[in-house]
């Protein structure tokens, strides 16, 4: 067999149940996880790489006749194992609020307008060195029925697949200095605040683009070690 | 960051899906370019053809509207569609689909074959699924296995308190049918059984 993915490394997720975050009280399992070995089913993975998106997809800001209204950003990261070795070509998908903090989605109700420029959904594959790039508009904060004036922080969502099944992760990007984030209970659900601090992303000069967008960084470590993979793709 | 496991790096943690993921996840209603199907067919694909319709329940009971199904599968000869295959295999074995306002979902696909298991066993045939919903903050995941096969020596199965097992079983609308019937309970007394991977 394969030598498998480190399961302690799961300990960086949240668990199921966050009693703050209410829809996990009815939500969550109740009983135990049964523990599954690593076979092929777990360790091999769809894959989905530049073939899935088409030009125009990693920027938001340009999938309307006109410009959205809010702060153009720039998001770019790399996506590496939990070894530092690059994750190329895997496909992340990307969705979030306008910058009033609406989504286009038809169930959200918030009393905050539209933006006839901006959906809101993008995807981008990562090179050969695991490193992607988007461009879209900075989401606002939005209210939520959790508790009593409950505000969800600025956040993007991101969806991404590694090489296998086990590497299937969604998560959310958010932003620096937020004062919301102390207040959140999805982000707060994370016990561990190194693991906590992975998804804030960082303020960086070096990919803000003068006259014209503010860049973040914001790197994703999937699962995966030295030595974990499994078969070469070639091997027979 | 290097505090992880055996000093590996941390992992990007996992956090929910949320409510509003359709129109770029699921993005039929919506004028976005869909690449995920609920039709693991479209494309042609060896073998029996299958549709399996499921409902997903919360601990109350209560239809779960607003989760999305992930499946990984295996072709109808147990072999896993892979990477250097790309966008030309037939059968790329990845579905996704969202429940309706209903709780509904539906997949069409082929009947999986045996693959290899741990320690030269074969596992039965089975279908990998990942659940994602406001409320959960991580992908649960669990399998799909057919009451209608030879399910005894499955060292998977064998693995998971036998009382609980019935919760992994798509059962056959009658004798012979391809139409399949997969409920995923959340939780309570009949939760369906979900892993650590």
């Amino acid at each position: 067999m394969p030598t498998i993915y480190p399961v302690a490394s799961l300990r960086a997720d949240p668990p199921s149940l966050a009693p703050d975050y209410v829809s996990t009280r009815k939500r969550a399992p109740s009983k135990p996880l049964v523990l599954l070995p690593h076979t092929l089913s777990e360790l091999t993975g769809p894959v989905y790489g530049h073939e899935s998106v088409v030009e125009g997809d990693d920027d938001l800001t340009r999938q309307h006749t006109g410009e959205p209204l809010g702060e153009r950003i720039i998001v770019s990261g790399r996506v590496t194992d939990e070894s530092g070795r690059p994750v190329p070509n895997a496909l992340i998908e990307i969705w979030q609020a306008n910058a009033a903090g609406r989504y286009v989605h038809v169930k959200d109700v918030h009393d905050a307008p539209l933006d006839p420029n901006f959906t809101g959904a993008g995807r981008v594959v990562t090179d050969g060195d695991g490193r992607y790039r988007f461009t879209t508009i900075k989401p606002g904060a939005y209210p939520w029925r959790n508790h009593h004036n409950a505000w969800r922080p600025a956040h993007i969502h991101l969806s991404l697949f590694g090489p296998s099944f086990l590497t299937r992760v969604v998560t959310q990007l958010y932003f620096p200095g937020d004062p919301l984030l102390a207040l959140d209970p999805i982000f707060l659900s994370i016990p561990d605040e190194r693991a906590r601090s992975r998804l804030i992303s960082q303020f960086d000069i070096e990919t803000t683009r003068p006259e014209w967008a503010l860049g973040y960084r914001f790197d994703i470590v999937l699962r995966g070690r030295e030595a974990t993979p499994v078969e070469e793709p070639h091997d027979d | 960051m290097t505090d992880g496991p055996d000093g590996g790096e941390v992992i990007t943690p996992s956090q929910t899906v949320g409510p509003f993921f359709a129109y770029c996840l699921t993005p039929s209603a919506y004028k976005y370019r869909q690449v995920f199907s609920s039709d693991l067919t479209a494309h042609g694909a060896e073998g029996r053809r299958i549709h399996i319709e499921g409902r997903v329940l919360d601990g109350d009971g209560e239809l779960v509207p607003d989760a999305i199904i992930e499946i990984w599968q295996a072709d109808a000869a147990g072999a896993y569609a892979r990477a250097d295959q790309g966008a030309n295999a037939a059968f790329r074995g990845f579905g996704r689909a969202e429940c309706d306002g209903e709780g509904r979902f539906a997949f069409t696909t082929v009947k999986p074959g045996r693959v290899p298991g741990p320690g030269g066993a074969s596992q039965a045939p089975h279908i990998n699924v990942g659940v994602f919903a406001r409320g959960l903050l991580k992908r649960l995941f669990t399998r799909i296995y057919f009451a209608d096969e030879a399910n005894e020596a499955d060292p998977i199965l064998a693995l998971v308190p036998e009382g609980r097992r019935p919760t992994l079983m798509a059962e056959p609308s009658s004798a012979g049918s391809t139409h399949y019937t997969f409920d995923i309970r959340l939780q309570g007394d009949a939760e369906t059984v979900f892993f650590e991977a």
